[in-house]
């Protein structure tokens, strides 16, 4: 079955794969680098970081973003760090170990050969950063510090106070910048790609609309790279930002491009809970608070409790949960746990706050211990961010945390290569599958998009274009034509349809759907059930919609209907592999698939295969796997108990 | 004074489920229409009401525009995109200052409990030479980014960087440096300048590379080149009034200011640049 | 445009005349009040006279008041074309403005501020000129030197002269309570130890300064209404 697709891991050891492969891919030579094109769709960390790297290398290059600047991509909200195996803390780090941790943190589910590499490279990707100017944290011999981040054994973890994403992207933009100044990269701000223009069954450019003018351009390339990041808000509620969008990996999926483990979501179990039907997004609070906060819910279910009547509640009635079912981890279990705990708690009608979705996060012992100061120098931002949000005092009454989906580990599939199952299509950073497995790390998002986008596209896209002839494609292609029209199909149709429900409204009708059943938990009449009512969601939106204004000027109306309809045929391929996938594994649970002891089981004999999901047409997609082969790592269980 | 009323229910002890209700919001809001960059533009008042508390400022905008289009209407555009502060995407001018009336925070992350029930509320773009209005509270800000392009980066190329701790960085200079990069090239320094001076948003970015090791071989260079580029895009001149930095939302000092204009001194006596 | 002209043609080279010609400025006053305190020496303006005739005849001095005129038109022109760009800056104004309270409103009136010095100017230039070139002023009795003192005493007899000049060091006190800080951020002197103290003296300067001015005329005019009685 996994015939049709070739993942392109070259033989040999693990630890050699990689400097062989890139001694044995074709290389452009340097005269010839000018007379080609890479269109890079996106600029966060991999996009910039692509995008920087090809022009420094000596291509030609179209960057889109349709933020107004490159710099504004959301991998600037990561706060943690970036992890790298540079063992500066001599404390028995090394590539195997952060390759071993992050293929056990995926829960085996992805590919050995990407994430050795991954690990490979991290080294070199604080190096760079460090030399465009970077300003991590450093200790006061004036070295590099590092702190251990997600439960890791070793601390790998490097960061700039709580703006590591913001700084590294700050690097990457200068990058970016340097190639605009010199003209080897055209930067598209406020300019979103609607399609893949394919030719020959290759991708040879794209068609973006210009999101102030509303013009529909032709863009033509050699190759065109996707960094368009997760597909988080699917679930309207989620901590990515408010433009984040699936609509380019979506409609290059239309177009050919498998989609792998789409249901692979990350929750992240500490935000801010939602307070009311107003609320557009969740903001994330960095987990390292758990280091010091007790999680817990009253014993008896008390709807509607308050954060100060929580200071009543005596200890003997409070339910501290992490701390009885995983006695050795307690509140530090890793995210998917402590999620999913938090879910069963609510479920159970134990939750607290307004909407009984949330549960307690409590520093009252830690300050009687360490004092108020040390708790303020070590989490004093974030208390600051919380009481701006939620108007409650942390250092007097407990937090409230819910969780709120982050990451999306699944993906376009991709091979050794990171190309797309359509040639020349490439994906790369959070929009492609290959790293994370069925969960990813703390602090791993980072470096992996800056890896793909320094350290192995700038490598891997030789191979592909030095088998390419000099000439592009004309934009005047009859594929051009057709592609177009099919944008602007889509655009008339959703203003022409005049309905009496707006975008948002049915926006949030579809997170709701995904969250309640193909979020953290899942069970197979559920994604049934799910899959039905987002059946009828779709069809009641090409219906009744309302956009207003017209195609033809700044529309944000018309960007988010656009986007939507996308989210809703993906979250169809969700919920489809979610059904398919009847294990728990990583970041989700299947009810079905569970330990005596309630906890995640995973089922290696039936499920260990990446789904890589093929569009049909027909509603239903087609399933593809790929095998995964552990050469190097022995599966096990997880366990916190 | 919400704070206090709310605190004040606390005491009496009534549910919270009521306490929000009770306090949510009538308000009147003055917005700045414009439907392209050449029209002319001007102020527009709608009622919302029931807002409560605990939104941002953002989604009582969100609000008003379902109203809005629900009633065929053009929603009011605004730039928005993290919603928690670091993208630096949100920009409006409201009740007279940039991202409203608390300090140190975005927009975006201003909550409507520091608005009372009844408040008038103005809300307009940024306004200056450099940022033009797009359509309504958006203006183009791609005046920053060239001015980044012309030299705000260490022009170092993917790979044959030295080891990360080749170079030892003093605690309190990779600190300092920190504290110059947190800046989100929002434009909230243009925006409250009295001459839509640009000066702190290029004094943070000279600032943290003229501070780190990695910045010395172009220091001189980037600093002729990027205040070169602010000039060009129109932002005026600095008078020292400080009110960039008092509106900042990442606490952007003013000492940035001073080392930028050592910089440029240094710069322009020093290097071998005649043209 | 050579490099130097060049240098000192952008915003921030623009603002570099401002804070040197301006610290040039502020050295100068001190010596001008000096000069003027002479009128209140009691000996009915000589002291004020003999300075007053050392300073037309000294060549050194001659040479300076060219470089101190010089500096005048700098800070004056600079001023105006930096006024200029930065109304340009901002085409359309907000409909509302509350600034933060952290900005002193000296800050923001350094222009306004500026062109009422320099309408005061204008008329103080145009009685010196007129006195040292045009309409010779008699010597004192028994010497080759100008009665100045009696001139000035004479002027400062009408009210509305004091009024005027004592209006104007107000304002004067109000540009030199920014610009004597802002000159030194300017050139770059912004330190934790050192800015406290710059900025003490430019609040202390601002005030004694013009005080001193302005004190000077209002003296005069009360011996005049004193003696009158």
């Amino acid at each position: 079955m996994s015939s049709v697709l070739n993942s392109k891991v070259p033989e040999g050891p693990l630890a050699e794969k990689w400097e062989k492969h890139k001694f044995s891919v074709k290389l452009v030579n340097p005269a010839n680098k000018r007379k080609y094109d890479i269109i890079v769709v996106g600029t966060g960390l991999a996009g910039a970081s692509a995008a920087a790297s090809f022009g420094e290398l000596g291509y030609n290059v179209k960057a889109f973003a349709y933020q107004d600047s490159p710099r504004r991509a959301h991998s600037i909200a990561a706060q943690g760090g970036i992890n790298a195996s540079k063992n500066y803390q001599n404390d028995g780090d090394s590539t195997f170990r952060l390759f071993y941790d992050t293929i056990k943190g995926g829960d085996y589910r992805s590919r050995e050969a990407n994430v050795y590499r991954l690990a490979e490279v991290s080294t070199n990707i604080i190096d760079q950063c460090v030399a465009q100017g970077v300003p991590f944290a450093r200790d006061y011999g004036g070295l590099l510090d590092n702190r251990s981040f997600g439960g890791a054994q070793v601390s790998r973890t490097f960061y700039a106070r709580g703006q590591t994403g913001q700084q590294l992207l700050l690097g990457a933009y200068g990058a970016l910048n340097r190639q605009i100044s010199n003209g080897k990269v055209k930067m598209y701000n406020r300019t979103e790609m609607l399609d893949v223009v394919m030719v020959n069954g290759e991708a040879k450019g794209i068609i973006t609309r210009n999101l102030i003018t509303g013009e529909i351009e032709r863009h033509s390339a050699h190759a065109v790279v996707l960094a368009t990041g997760g597909y988080g808000n699917v679930f309207f509620l989620s901590t990515n930002a408010m433009g984040c969008n699936a609509t380019a990996a979506w409609r290059a999926h239309r177009r050919g491009a498998f989609f792998a483990n789409p249901c692979f979501t990350q929750i992240h179990p500490t935000c801010i809970p939602v307070s009311g039907e107003h609320q557009s997004k969740l903001t994330l609070m960095s987990e390292s608070l758990r280091n010091d906060g007790r999680v817990w819910v009253p014993k008896e279910a008390r709807k509607g409790l308050t954060a100060k009547e929580a200071l009543n509640i005596p200890e003997e009635e409070r339910d501290y949960y992490l701390e009885r079912k995983y006695p050795s981890f307690g509140n530090l279990v890793p995210r998917d746990v402590a999620s999913r705990n938090a879910k069963d708690v609510c479920d159970e009608g134990r939750g607290v706050g307004p909407s009984g979705l949330a549960v307690f996060l409590d520093f009252a012992d830690a300050i009687n211990r360490d004092g108020e100061d040390l708790i303020r120098s070590k989490y004093g931002n974030l208390f600051d961010m919380y009481m701006q949000i939620t108007g409650d005092n942390p250092y007097e009454v407990p937090m409230m945390i819910y969780p709120a989906v982050h990451y999306t580990m699944g993906g376009l599939w991709v091979d050794y290569n990171l190309q797309t199952t359509i040639p020349g299509l490439y994906a790369i950073g959070e929009c492609n599958f290959s790293d994370h497995g069925a969960n990813r790390l703390g602090a791993s998002a980072l470096m992996q998009g800056l890896a793909d986008g320094y350290f192995v596209i700038p490598y891997t896209i030789g191979d592909y274009l030095a088998s390419q002839p000099y000439e592009k494609v004309g934009t005047d292609h009859e594929a051009f034509d057709e592609a177009e029209k099919t944008v602007n199909d889509h655009l008339d149709k959703l203003l022409n349809i005049n309905g009496n429900k707006t975008v948002d409204e049915f926006h949030k009708e579809l997170g709701k759907i995904m969250w309640d059943y193909c979020g953290m938990s899942r069970t197979g009449e559920g994604l049934k059930k799910a899959s039905g009512m987002v059946k009828e969601l779709k069809e009641e939106f090409w219906k009744n919609v309302k956009v207003v204004g017209t195609a033809d000027e700044l529309n944000q109306s018309l960007e988010k209907a656009n986007r939507v309809s996308d989210f809703i045929e993906l979250a169809e391929v969700m919920i489809q592999d979610a059904l398919d996938r009847a294990e728990s594994c990583g970041g989700h649970f299947r009810e079905e698939s569970q330990t005596p002891e309630g906890e995640a089981l995973r089922i290696d004999d039936e499920y260990s295969y990446v789904s890589a999901w093929e569009f049909t047409g027909n509603g239903a997609a087609k399933l593809n796997k790929e095998d995964l082969v552990f050469e190097n790592v022995k599966l096990t269980q997880r366990s916190y108990k | 004074m919400l704070n206090l009323l709310n605190e004040a229910i606390n005491r009496t002890g009534i549910k919270a489920d009521k306490t929000i209700k009770n306090l949510n919001m009538n308000l009147t809001l003055k917005i700045w229409r414009q439907k392209n960059q050449n029209d002319k533009g001007g102020f527009e008042s709608y009622q919302v009401s029931d807002v409560s508390p605990d939104m941002s400022f953002l989604e009582m905008i969100d609000v008003l525009n379902e109203d809005l289009v629900k009633e065929d209407k053009d929603p009011v555009h605004f730039d928005h995109d993290c919603r928690e502060g670091i993208c630096g995407t949100c920009s409006m001018v409201i009740n007279g200052r940039p991202h409203g009336p608390k300090e140190g925070i975005t927009t975006c992350q201003l909550h409507m409990r520091s608005f009372s029930d009844g408040d008038h509320i103005t809300i307009e773009p940024w306004r200056a030479k450099a940022f033009p209005v797009i359509k309504d509270l958006v203006v183009d800000r791609t005046s920053f980014d060239r001015i980044q392009q012309a030299g705000g980066y260490v022009s170092v190329n993917t790979g044959g960087a030295p080891d990360a701790n080749e170079i030892p960085i003093p605690k309190r200079i990779a600190d300092e440096a920190f504290d110059a990069a947190t800046c989100i090239g929002c434009g909230a320094c243009v925006a409250a300048c009295k001459n839509a001076s640009a000066m702190l948003f290029v004094s943070a970015k000279v600032s943290q590379l003229a501070m780190l090791p990695q910045g010395q071989v172009e220091r001189k260079t980037r600093v002729e080149k990027m205040v070169a580029q602010m000039d060009e895009e129109g932002f005026g001149a600095c008078t020292n009034t400080g009110a960039c930095a008092a509106e900042c939302p990442k606490g952007i000092d003013l000492s940035n200011i001073a080392r930028l204009n050592r910089e440029y001194i240094g710069a322009k006596l020093k290097s071998e640049n005649v043209s | 445009m050579s490099w130097f002209t060049k240098a000192f043609s952008t915003t921030i080279g623009r603002k570099l005349v401002m804070s040197l010609t301006g610290i040039f400025l502020i050295l100068f006053l001190i010596e001008h009040l000096i000069g003027n305190l002479l009128l209140l020496n009691g000996d009915g303006g000589l002291a004020f006279n003999e300075f007053a005739h050392f300073m037309k005849y000294n060549r050194l001095i001659q040479i300076g008041e060219v470089v101190l005129f010089g500096g005048f038109l700098f800070h004056i022109i600079d001023g105006i074309i930096l006024i200029r760009k930065n109304r340009k800056s901002r085409p359309v104004q907000y409909a509302v403005s509350n600034k933060s309270e952290v900005t002193s409103w000296a800050s923001k009136l350094m222009g306004p501020f500026g062109i009422i010095i320099l309408v005061f100017l204008i008329v103080h230039m145009y009685d010196f000129f007129r006195f040292k070139y045009f309409s010779p002023v008699a010597d004192m009795p028994g010497t080759d030197i100008s009665d100045l003192a009696s001139l000035v005493y004479i002027k400062f007899q009408s009210v509305g002269y004091v009024a005027f000049y004592v209006i104007a060091m107000a304002v004067v006190g109000f540009h030199l309570y920014h610009g004597f800080q802002s000159a030194f951020q300017t050139l770059g002197v912004n330190h934790v130890k050192y800015s406290p103290i710059i900025k003490g003296l430019g609040v202390l300067y601002s005030i004694v300064v013009p005080l001193g001015m302005a004190l000077i005329p209002i003296i005069i005019y009360i011996n005049h209404i004193t003696q009158q009685i």
